[in-house]
């Protein structure tokens, strides 16, 4: 299920949110109709986090994670890292990570095994990625830009890249990732896709601009046609249990 | 079975989405994310261009005003009429690109212009994007300012009532003759003939204050402005005036006899009372004969005390010269001599003479022509012993120290007997006649004599007059513009005009080479009451008979040099079929 909705008048609000298969980040408004909006899909089924990151409100930008970690830039004070850490599951892993590209959320794209990433990051940031968000990383680039996660939102389902990207390069990126991956685009023709849209396995936001056919080819990259959080979490608990037997 | 050739390039590069609004596949290339059709539901590059106008036109000229003033007669449909519809949005248009534009058509009597415009913008990033739009005219008719002055009968803004009071025109001629050569009459838009003078009418002031500096500039004149209020709108606070400039010529003329008021000579460098004019520039030239003495007057020392010329170039009589003995004195190209003169009797006139001095009829006197003058010359000058003149400073002249003859000039009566056709012709300010009704008579020299009837004959001897005055002074040549004549085209009209009477010269004495051109250069119309080609002309002083062509001709006769004459006759008036539809 894909939802609309908007951050204070701001359709970008992949900037201001950080969806995960186990958490969800919220940055603090001075409303709480997008918290709200989150609350009405996610409540009871993860935890949802009211936070700033350095005393700013673009946490979707500055964070990335998977339902393995969290990373947060170096620039989060202890204060936050506290409250992060009291907000999400144990499970979670929280990793305060000292790297030039300080916007994690924009140099990092990830799902649960695979992340892509700025080709400029440094070697030890790339290890603490692999390390906490126990995920294959690879240096890579998105219809020529180095922004991965600007230009792609993934999540373990699928992912939605830049409209510009070429047929060869989703080829490539799609035999990396291990899912299928679509160009499109969102909020009505923009091609930034990390800021307009939030996606875990089971639901999406998306700003408020994204039309019906973008919504249509959101659900369909992501299968979250008739997908609940429970029909998920069975299928997770099917392929665990595959995985065990 | 189709073999597949496998372009990894080609086949690879290119990405597809889906449009955001109608979900069709498109090439992600535009940077909107949208199909053509959306996009342009989405934007409207044609925002803030106007879709309606007016087209201003003049039912009277039927001619489109073409913003801010100028009126433009432009066919429909035409390159004109678009350029003026595009300018009613130019403004707007400078956002965008414009790439086309043509007429849709209309039928006339809709007084609606339709144009179709083709437009290009740029929208969001570097996504260019092309729309047509119709841009409806529509057509308001009025009138333009000059159909309104004109059926007001208000063609004129401006006037210049140039006026000489002399009796001859000959000034007028020579100023014809300047302000063709400086094109000063460029602006103007009617040039009429009142007494004494000419108006010259201009559309604005400015143009006319022009022609008054002009006239200013090349004859010494004094001028009084004046205007006349037409309408005024005390809303907007401005008035419509007619402005009108009197300028009136000094009336000595070149050769004239003056005679000064004794004060006023003494003022000028104390010169002797009896004087000539021996040029009129921008100032007037006077000479003492007696002593080579000159003075200048300018046109506001003119005017303070203005004097009268005591005789001119019509008084003249002439003279043979017996004996010329330079007495010293030279001042340019005058040299002072004492001449031995008789009155000539050999030019048809010769019984005004009779009762001469009683004696042998030989004057002496001293003459500034010293230089030029030899014996058996024929001489003009000014008999006073013969004259009465009427004239307070001339009466308190003592009657001992005033010469019997004062000689003016030096005269050519056989070359003027030789009849022969002159080689140039000069232009002229081609004029309406003042009344339309009166064109069939009217005739004229340029500008002047366009009265017919009465004047016409002073008119022509004015000419031939000033044509003479122009072959025998250098200096007077220099300051105008002659053309080369037309060998050919004269014969044609000689032979056309055989019935006038007044051609008297042999028509195939001036075979030329070169001269087949054809006749854009006619000078002067032809019509059946006399008109004439301008080198035809003889006054009747020197017509005469001519006999006696065993007289030889005079040595020293100014000749107009070839090199002096121009070759064409730009815009000339009229090309003969024009003169024949005139008629």
């Amino acid at each position: 299920m894909a939802v609309r909705t908007q951050f204070e008048n701001s359709t970008d609000i992949g900037v201001f949110s950080k969806l995960t298969n186990a958490y969800c980040l919220t940055a603090l408004a001075s409303s709480t109709n997008f918290y709200s909006v989150f609350e009405s899909e996610l409540a009871d089924v993860i935890p949802i986090v009211h936070t700033t990151i350095g005393g700013t409100r673009i946490v979707g930008r500055l964070t990335a994670g998977n339902r393995h970690g969290l990373l947060v830039p170096s620039t989060t004070t202890d204060q936050e890292l506290q409250h992060l850490r009291n907000a999400l599951p144990p499970s979670v892993a929280i990793q305060r990570i000292e790297e030039r590209l300080s916007a994690l959320g924009n140099v990092i794209a990830c799902n649960d095994y695979v992340a892509l990433v700025h080709p400029d990051i440094d070697r030890e940031t790339e290890e603490i990625i692999a390390d906490t968000l126990k995920v294959e990383v690879f240096r890579q680039t998105v219809a020529n830009n180095v922004l991965v996660g600007s230009y792609c939102a993934l999540s373990n389902q699928g992912g939605l890249v830049h409209p510009k990207t070429s047929r060869s390069e989703l080829d490539e990126l799609s035999s990396l990732l291990q899912v299928p991956l679509v160009a499109g685009t969102v909020n009505r023709g923009s091609e930034v896709i990390g800021a307009g849209l939030v996606v875990n396995d089971w639901c999406a936001f998306t700003g408020l601009d994204t039309t019906a056919t973008e919504i249509s080819v959101i659900e369909a990259t992501f299968r979250l046609q008739g997908q609940t959080s429970a029909a998920v979490i069975g299928e997770m608990r099917d392929s665990l249990i595959d995985h065990y037997v | 079975m189709v073999a597949m050739q496998y372009e990894p390039d080609s086949a690879g590069q290119e990405s597809y989405i889906l449009c955001a609004d109608c979900g069709t596949v498109i090439s992600s290339a535009n940077g909107a994310g949208l199909c053509v059709g959306c996009l342009r539901n989405t934007v409207d590059i044609t925002e803030g261009i106007p879709k309606e106008a007016t087209l201003n036109f003049c039912r009277g000229c039927e001619r489109f005003l073409s913003p801010p003033q100028t009126w433009v007669s432009c066919q429909p449909e035409s390159r004109e009429l678009l350029a003026i519809c595009l300018k009613k949005i130019a403004r707007p248009l400078l956002k965008v690109r414009l790439i086309d534009a043509s007429f849709i058509w209309t039928e006339p009597h809709s007084r609606r212009v339709k144009v179709k415009v083709t437009i290009q913008k740029e929208v969001l990033a570097n996504t260019v994007l092309q729309q047509t739009f119709e841009l409806l005219l529509v057509v308001h008719t009025g009138q333009c300012p000059q159909c309104t002055r004109l059926a007001a009968k208000n063609t004129w803004k401006a006037s210049v009532q140039v006026r000489q009071k002399v009796t001859h025109k000959r000034t007028f001629l020579w100023l014809e003759q300047l302000i063709l050569k400086h094109n000063a009459h460029k602006d103007t838009i009617n040039i009429a003939e009142k007494r004494d003078g000419l108006d010259f009418f201009y559309a604005e002031r400015n143009t006319a204050i022009k022609m008054v500096e002009f006239l200013a500039g090349v004859v010494p004149v004094r001028s009084k402005a004046s205007e006349q209020l037409i309408s005024n709108d005390t809303h907007s606070n401005t008035s419509n005036y007619k402005f009108t400039y009197s300028v009136e010529i000094v009336p000595v003329c070149k050769d004239d006899l003056v005679c000064l008021p004794r004060n006023q000579a003494k003022a000028w460098g104390n010169i002797s009372p009896l004087t000539i004019c021996s040029r009129v520039g921008n100032t007037i030239h006077l000479l003492d004969p007696m002593t080579l003495q000159q003075t200048d007057v300018t046109a506001p020392v003119y005017w303070r005390q203005p004097f009268d010329s005591l005789a001119t170039v019509t008084d003249l009589v002439e003279f043979i010269v017996l004996d010329v003995e330079p007495s010293g004195p030279i001042r340019g190209k005058y040299v002072l001599a004492d001449a031995q003169i008789v009155r000539s009797s050999g030019n048809g006139n010769n019984n005004v003479d009779d009762e001469g001095m009683g004696d042998d009829g030989i004057f002496h006197t001293r003459t500034h022509l010293g230089g030029i003058l030899q014996p058996g010359d024929t001489v003009l000058g000014y008999h006073l012993t013969n004259a009465n003149f009427n004239d307070e400073a001339f009466e308190s002249l003592d009657v001992d120290r005033i010469p019997d003859v004062i000689l003016v000039k030096k005269t050519y009566p056989n070359r003027r007997k030789k009849s022969k056709p002159r080689n140039w012709k000069l232009r002229s300010i081609a004029k309406e006649a003042e009344d339309v009704n009166e064109s069939e008579k009217t005739v004229g020299r340029g500008a002047l004599g366009r009265r017919g009837g009465v004047d016409q004959k002073n008119v022509e001897r004015d000419y031939e007059l000033f044509l003479r005055d122009l072959e025998e002074d250098k200096e007077m040549r220099a300051a105008i513009n002659l053309y080369k004549a037309q060998q050919k085209q004269q014969e044609e009209e000689a032979d056309q005009d055989g019935d006038v009477g007044m051609s008297d010269q042999p028509t195939t004495a001036n075979k030329k080479s070169g001269s087949g051109q054809k006749g854009g250069k006619k000078r002067s119309t032809t019509t059946n009451t006399g008109m004439q080609v301008d080198q035809d002309m003889v006054v009747p002083s020197a017509q005469g008979d001519d006999t006696d062509a065993d007289d030889e001709e005079e040595e020293d006769f100014p000749e107009i040099d070839m090199d002096e004459l121009l070759e064409h006759f730009e815009e000339m008036e009229m090309g003969p079929e024009e003169a024949e539809q005139e008629q």
